[in-house]
């Protein structure tokens, strides 16, 4: 990921900053500009997200990416957020204490790192609630 | 203007490692360290946790507490001696990440374990010369000992963040104190993984003359003693330090025993004497008084005579209690804790 690419999303990666569509209520995230329900008649605007939500369905990574490799092994699920939409998130906890849906909150957490000289990636994770 | 705790959070990471954990793989006499120190454990931070995932967490836990809007801080500033990145304030991160950006101010300090109460100061002058309405003061800190250096038994990772302004406030500042010399009992160099300490010469030229210096300043200017606090908290580097310091001054086991947060804790540097702050205001009662001194080497100590206020009771319950974070610890054995700690590299 470059650092401008990265730059953009920081609103929502640490904030969990989405979208909503007033006209008919449904959120999303990520944040969508048009509500495909609505087309014209939607009206967008921005929704932070409480964080609390449900595990759909989770997997362990044991062989992490470049940058994750201190992490590993960790749990990666899809949470979905009490206010309806769902997103990929580290959940952290011991492997014995995940199922599926379990209740977590958002965290403030280290994402990863590019090398011990580049960005510092940070962003959101799940503990348990 | 009356200027002081508008509301507070604390953050501590969720695994610990024992004492007698470490003495076992440096073959060193665990008994005798634990009533050395006073410390029987402290806390590690997950591998995914820094001085700024934690300072974010305690702003985050002040900002909820006080039911504040972000938006209305005028300046943040971060004290720590373990800040991620040499050039890249931590501040910037914490100001975004609690939606407090872009009309601010913001910066971060350094003053060993004492830069987080400096930022308390800064924030009450500029609250007090009415430049801003509020500010974020916040002491944070994955602190490190080298292995097998007598750092590793106290080093730990935590923090607190203070919210300073000057209406509804749940605790009032009346006043502060410092104590400055150039004394080189603790430092790290530019570029070192690890702190040098002056052994035994941190003890007394160190923390016991700044913080006394400080503390019987703080009383002389505001014409209190020692009884007239139903609280004490000094900085903790162990246990041991500020039960001799506390009752040098005339303060007793008592009045220090609800901010004595690092027997189970360890040594947050920054965190430390914060921590302790609000581990009191978690069960302080209104018109309750608190004598609170840090200390940082190289040295200084910053001494506050605060007073609580009845709002302390509405905040209280809306966020974590350190109580509660100190509760339900997962303890890890050394290989785990040296991979926590960066101290194996893949
Ligand atoms: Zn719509």
């Amino acid at each position: 990921m470059t650092v401008a690419r990265f730059w953009r999303k920081i609103p929502h990666r640490y904030n969990l900053i989405g979208t909503r569509c007033t006209t008919c209520g449904e959120h999303y995230f990520p944040p969508r500009q048009m509500c495909p329900t609505c087309r014209r008649e939607g009206k967008i605007e921005d929704h932070k997200f409480r964080g609390n939500g449900e595990v759909v369905t989770y997997t362990v990574i044991h062989t992490a990416a470049k940058g994750y490799e201190m992490q590993a092994p960790y749990n990666l699920a899809i949470i979905k957020l009490d206010e309806g939409p769902s997103l990929t998130g580290q959940v952290i906890c011991r492997q014995d204490e995940m199922e599926i849906g379990m209740r977590v909150r958002s965290v403030f957490r280290k994402l990863g790192e590019e090398s011990n000289k580049g960005m510092i990636y940070y962003g959101t994770k799940f503990i348990p609630e | 203007m009356k200027v002081g705790i508008v509301s507070y959070g604390a953050y501590v990471p969720r695994y610990r490692i024992k004492l007698e954990e470490i003495a076992a793989v440096w073959g060193d006499d665990a008994q005798s360290i634990i009533s050395g120190l006073k410390v029987k454990e402290k806390s590690v931070p997950d591998l995914d946790e820094d001085a700024i995932t934690i300072a974010v967490e305690a702003a985050r836990n002040a900002v909820n507490r006080g039911n504040i809007d972000a938006s209305r801080l005028g300046a943040i500033y971060c004290g720590s001696e373990s800040h991620p990145y040499a050039v890249k304030p931590t501040s910037t991160i914490v100001a975004a990440a609690i939606g407090a950006v872009p009309n601010l101010t913001a910066a971060d300090f350094e003053f060993a374990c004492k830069a987080g109460t400096a930022a308390i100061q800064a924030c009450m002058g500029l609250v007090g010369a009415g430049m801003i309405d509020i500010g974020l003061a916040i002491g944070s800190d994955v602190s490190q000992g080298a292995p097998g250096d007598a750092l590793e038994y106290t080093a730990a990772a935590g923090g607190a963040a203070y919210i300073i302004g000057s209406s509804d406030l749940a605790a009032v500042i009346e006043d502060t104190f410092s104590f400055t010399t150039d004394t080189p009992d603790f430092w790290r160099r530019e570029g070192m993984p690890y702190p040098e300490h002056g052994g035994r010469f941190t003890g007394e030229p160190g923390y016991f003359k700044h913080v006394t210096f400080a503390a019987s300043g703080l009383m002389d200017k505001l014409g209190t003693k020692p009884s007239d606090y139903d609280h004490a908290v000094f900085h903790q580097p162990n246990g041991k330090f500020p039960q001799n310091v506390a009752r040098t001054l005339g303060f007793t086991p008592e009045q220090i025993k609800t901010g004595m947060v690092v027997p189970r804790l360890g040594n947050t540097y920054s965190g430390s004497c914060m921590i302790g702050l609000a581990a009191i205001l978690d069960q302080a009662v209104e018109g309750d008084r608190i004598f609170m001194t840090a200390f940082g080497s190289g040295a200084g100590s910053d001494a506050f005579s605060i007073t609580v206020t009845d709002r302390i009771e509405e905040i209280r319950d809306a966020g974590p209690k350190v109580e509660e974070l100190l509760e339900n610890p997962i303890y890890m054995d050394y290989a785990s804790y040296a991979k926590h700690k960066g101290k194996i590299k893949v």
